[in-house]
């Protein structure tokens, strides 16, 4: 069993979350390309990707940094790090 | 298979063609590269040539023939999808199929068994409704069923699942097959190989050229080659591939595993497909059980398989065929797939001339083998998709034009 590291309640069995997937901010402005680019298209190759993590035991979403050939987790990113972000003209983080 | 057998039993000389060509160097120019060579690489070599007269071109594999999903699936061959455009596609595939034996000369060992989707709940029945509804339109056999025509055929299952999900009925599709993974790659490869094409193993590619928006050629392990078209088919290092090219495409990465059992006395001659308990089982001519489920929960660009698959595969397993709790797991492993939003392969010409992908096959793309082989050559020679693979395209997404396949392709591959 993988187990997710949580920064406050410390490894998780993999099977207490839902993966909630790529983490994507969406584009500014209404331009219809752009807004197909944001919900389909995904990084798809292997490395860095940001993303989100469900625990259901706790009701709480996390955001990790984790190697996607090597299935590492790198880093926790605290949601208050990113939620004042404004949003981007580029839909990949 | 007779004539073939006649022949062998005539023949004095008891010896094989050569099915995998010797190692040669490579050339500096090919008019076409295929990179991939799993079946839909094959495939496509294969009819480049037969069809075509195509035969200046490479398959360049960066492992074995096959060695990809190719020869990791589950091996069913069905066309009951749900969207017009899939069931003509996968109908076309399964025709292809048929003929393949006397194509190849050669055993595909092809077996037509029969395929039950089960719904255990009234929306699972709902869908199947509508399944049989577009598959009888477009004239194939498939049809909703009840319990009693299961228990006649499945006289072994558990159609109550101990109680927790009766089954209330079945989609049933009498051409449902299952055939040697690895005999149809060996067959389009030896095919492809006889008529002229050099198929090259051991030989990773590592870059594309595009000048201008024009693709001028590939590099390689072992060197640079000239070309100007290149058709990408490699499943799970699809993303790999585009963003080599710089294409963005919504393709991610998904672990699909399966495994078998220790061989058992015939009991089961049908495919069994629950997409509520999220398990689909078979038995091989050997005896095996063959059984696989939906893919792993998050990306992953890896082919390790994990305890939690056959654990929880085991349990459901248990609530269909409550006797198979004595068998042992002889073999498990995991392939990559390219897991596209709406369950329907990406097809076709892209925005970089010269450059076609063939992509997006998920857990469902052994049964399109032969017809990806046969539109893709076509695509590729007059530079313009097919028509069968056009609402396959790329730009689908950015038209907003998906071919929703998600209710017929999950669970059942
Ligand atoms: C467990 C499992 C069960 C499945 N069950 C079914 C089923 O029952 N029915 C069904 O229809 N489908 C099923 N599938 C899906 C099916 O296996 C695939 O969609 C299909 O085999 C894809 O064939 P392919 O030739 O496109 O890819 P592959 O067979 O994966 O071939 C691609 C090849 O490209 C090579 N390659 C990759 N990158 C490079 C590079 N840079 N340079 C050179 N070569 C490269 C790889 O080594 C590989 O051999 C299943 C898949 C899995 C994993």
């Amino acid at each position: 069993m993988k187990l997710i590291p949580l920064p406050d309640l410390g490894p998780r069995p993999r099977s207490e979350f839902d993966y909630g997937g790529e983490l994507r901010r969406p584009p500014m402005g209404a331009d219809t390309a752009l807004w197909a680019a944001y919900v389909f298209n995904r990084q798809g190759a292997p490395g860095l990707l940001r993303e989100w993590w469900y625990h259901r035991p706790t009701g709480a979403w996390y955001l990790f940094e984790r190697d996607t050939l090597a299935d590492r987790f790198i880093r926790h990113i605290p949601v208050q790090d990113i939620q004042y972000e404004l949003p981007s003209a580029d839909p990949a983080v | 298979m007779p004539w073939r057998l006649l022949k062998f039993a005539l023949n004095p000389n008891h010896s094989e063609p050569r099915f995998f060509p010797p190692e040669t160097p490579l050339k500096e120019r090919y008019d076409m590269v295929i990179i991939g060579g799993g079946g839909h690489g094959l495939a496509c070599a294969y009819y480049l040539a037969r069809e075509h007269g195509v035969t200046n071109v490479a398959v360049l594999e960066q492992g074995y023939l096959g060695g990809g999903n190719t020869g990791r699936n589950t091996t069913i061959v069905r066309s009951n999808y749900l969207t017009p455009e899939g069931v003509q596609f996968y109908d076309a595939s399964l025709k292809l199929f048929e003929d393949l034996a006397e194509d190849f000369d050669l055993n595909i060992f092809y077996s037509n068994r029969g395929h039950y989707t089960l719904a255990h709940t009234d929306s699972a029945m709902r869908t199947m409704r509508w399944r049989a509804e577009v598959n009888k339109h477009f004239g194939i056999d498939s049809e909703v069923v009840d319990r009693s025509h299961i228990a006649a055929n499945v006289p072994d299952m558990d159609l109550d699942c101990g109680g927790d999900a009766p089954v209330l009925g079945a989609l049933w599709h009498a051409p449902g097959a299952v055939a040697r993974h690895d005999a149809v790659a060996w067959g389009y490869g030896r095919g492809a190989y006889q008529r002229g094409v050099e198929i090259h193993q051991k030989t990773r590619v590592t870059g594309i050229k595009v000048d201008d928006g024009k693709v001028r050629g590939v590099s390689t392990s072992r060197g640079d080659i000239a070309c100007d078209k290149v058709i990408s088919m490699v499943a799970g290092s699809s993303p790999r591939i585009t963003s080599m090219v710089g294409l963005e495409t919504p393709i991610e990465i998904y672990p699909l595993q399966a495994c078998v059992t220790e061989p058992v006395k015939p009991f089961l001659d049908t495919i069994i497909v629950s997409g509520s308990l999220h398990a689909y089982v078979s038995q091989s001519s050997r005896g095996e059980l063959v059984m696989g489920a939906s893919v792993d929960p998050n990306v992953l660009h890896s082919t390790r398989s994990s305890f939690d698959f056959v654990e929880e595969l085991a349990d459901k397993m248990l609530d269909l065929f409550p006797f198979t709790g004595r068998l042992r797991v002889m073999r498990q492993w995991a392939g990559m797939s390219d897991i596209t939003p709406d369950f329907a392969p990406i097809m076709g010409k892209t925005p970089i001339e010269g450059f076609y992908l063939d992509a997006g096959w998920g857990t469902w793309g052994f049964k399109a083998t032969p017809i990806s082989g046969k539109t893709m050559a076509w695509t590729a020679v007059n530079d313009r998709n097919h028509e069968l693979i056009e609402p396959f395209r790329l730009e689908r997404f950015a038209d907003f034009v998906q071919v929703g396949e998600r209710g017929a392709a999950s669970v059942g591959h």
